[in-house]
């Protein structure tokens, strides 16, 4: 059995060009069946591409994604459809539909698929709104609630179809603390109760720390570290060491303010990494 | 300058091949069922019924100062042919003005607001979103409104012939007042079907050149807000350089042929 077939995702050596500028440089990566991966790294690193490749969105120019050993690219439009309805993503901003109601936001995929009834996809409605601690809403515009709330929204519209895997885009950017960790529960108990496999992208790492089982971090395009979170925190790499401390200085280049040197010992200037 | 003007060149005809692409993929995707039906008849409402007024207002000024310049001008240079002003009055209204004034009004009222909602559902990840519910946004989003757009154009075309002619009529009798049986019967005798069939024809495909440049700029939205303000006024002047130039090849083609 090759990598490939025993992992339920796998990330071949996968590389992109966006408007000119390398973003995904030879990424590899694998999700194993029943695990919350949490892919992080620095803003603008390629972690939403990353993901936009996993669920379809974008094409890879070089490379491969493996769902449950079936290349993703290559194949007929309707083998690449049917591998990519087992998806369900959550999206940074939420992305509902705000010309729709809530409810059919939630019901979105069965109202289109025209199979259902409109009892049955009350009931559905009804019954995932509950699961991410949503009721009486339905009848709303997603205009109408908090950014919160619409994540929850973004959730129960994402777990409608009872996917096999869920796609947390930035699950917690731009929440309150406390509503941050509200998602977070919510996403360990989506893990529990829905037995899925799960990717979450963040920099957030009080997040990635409380539902990740493994988490990797990327770095100018590649894979540089995958780990448990203990193991992540006692890296030795130092890339990831500056990452999860959150600190301006160290190897990984930022742009410092002019004339300003840094801390002392390191030295200052624009992108200098000493090593 | 020169590469200046060929990367200006290259975009231009890259662009006419994704918008062609659009359109394929479009009439491929219109044959597809299940229909999306609500879209579609949401679509008819906002781009026909709600244009109505303005369109309206459009024509009937158009139809009054027509009659009334050439009215004018006839009655000061050739003696005895103010009669004529209905006739006038209606073949420059089927033929040419009502076809184009009405595409015009539309690509402002309509266009715009198909590439903002589009391009705001871009910057906002609502087109992705709809592709990982198994939605095919060309199916979901861009059928209905290119559909809508060919179908109601030609009406609110029919619409503003009307008007406009009422329009004219209205001046030529209470302001100038002209002869109603006369008047009438210019009318009727210059205007002939195929003027208003040949202005018709030219409102279908002002139609898709609205709904389908309009959901073209949508698509290619980058960057919030800035970016949907940017590709919606884009979209508005593509339009209307597009509609302006098809007038004139349609007008010649539809002139030599019948």
């Amino acid at each position: 059995m090759t990598p490939e077939h025993n992992n339920a995702i796998a990330v071949r050596r996968l590389k992109k060009s966006l408007g000119g500028k390398e973003v995904l440089r030879g990424v590899d990566l694998e999700i194993r069946r029943g695990e919350t991966m949490v892919i992080i790294g620095q803003s603008g690193c390629g972690k939403s591409v990353l993901l936009k490749h996993i669920v379809g969105l974008h094409f890879p120019d070089q490379g491969e994604v493996f769902i449950d050993g079936q290349p993703l690219n290559g194949v007929s439009t309707s083998e690449r459809l049917k591998l990519l309805s087992e998806f369900g993503m959550l999206f940074q901003g939420a992305a509902l539909f705000d010309s729709l109601t809530i409810a059919e936001n939630v019901a979105f995929r069965h109202i289109q698929s025209r199979k259902y009834s409109q009892k049955e996809m009350d009931r559905i409605v009804a019954e995932k709104l509950e699961m991410v601690g949503l009721s009486g809403i339905a009848h709303l515009k997603p205009a109408e609630l908090s950014g919160g709330m619409q994540k929850r929204v973004g959730l129960a519209r994402a777990i409608a179809a009872d996917p096999k895997f869920i796609l947390y885009d930035e699950p917690t950017t731009g929440l309150d603390p406390i509503m941050a960790d509200q998602i977070n529960d919510l996403i360990l108990h989506m893990q529990e109760v829905l037995n899925v496999t799960s990717i979450a992208v963040t920099h957030d790492m009080v997040s990635a720390y409380k539902i990740a089982d493994r988490i990797s971090m990327l770095y100018q395009g590649q894979v540089i570290e995958t780990d448990t979170p203990d193991r992540i925190q006692r890296s030795k790499n130092p890339y990831v060491r500056q990452f999860i401390r959150g600190e301006a200085y160290g190897p990984i280049t930022t742009v410092r303010p002019f004339g300003y040197t840094g801390p002392s010992g390191t030295k200052g200037g624009k992108h200098e990494a000493p090593q | 300058m020169i590469r200046f003007v060929g990367a200006k060149t290259l975009d231009f005809v890259t662009q006419l091949g994704e918008i062609s692409l659009l359109l394929f993929e479009t009439v491929r995707n219109t044959f597809r069922r299940p229909f999306p039906r609500r879209n579609f008849f949401e679509q008819i409402v906002k781009i026909g019924w709600n244009s109505l007024p303005v369109t309206f207002f459009t024509a009937i000024s158009t139809g009054a100062i027509l009659a009334l310049q050439t009215g004018y001008a006839m009655m000061a240079n050739v003696k005895g042919t103010e009669h004529f002003v209905g006739g006038v009055v209606a073949l420059s209204v089927t033929r040419e003005l009502g076809p184009i004034l009405c595409a015009i009004m539309i690509a402002g009222r309509a266009g715009s607001g198909i590439t903002a909602e589009i391009g705001t559902m871009k910057v906002t990840e609502q087109i992705d979103a709809l592709v990982t519910l198994s939605a095919n946004p060309v199916h979901y989003l861009i059928v209905p409104r290119v559909l809508a757009g060919v179908i109601v154009l030609p009406l609110l075309t029919l619409f503003t012939d009307l008007v406009a002619i009422f329009g004219g009529m209205l001046v030529a009798f209470l302001e100038m007042g002209l002869n109603e049986t006369q008047y009438i019967e210019t009318t009727l005798r210059m205007l002939t079907i195929s003027d208003i069939n040949n202005g018709l024809i030219k409102s279908v495909v002002f139609g898709l050149l609205i709904t389908l440049i309009a959901s073209f700029e949508g698509f290619r939205t980058k960057g919030g807000a800035e970016g949907v303000g940017k590709s919606t006024t884009r979209s508005v002047v593509m339009i209307c350089m597009s509609i302006l130039f098809f007038d004139y090849v349609l007008t010649s083609l539809l002139t030599t042929s019948f």
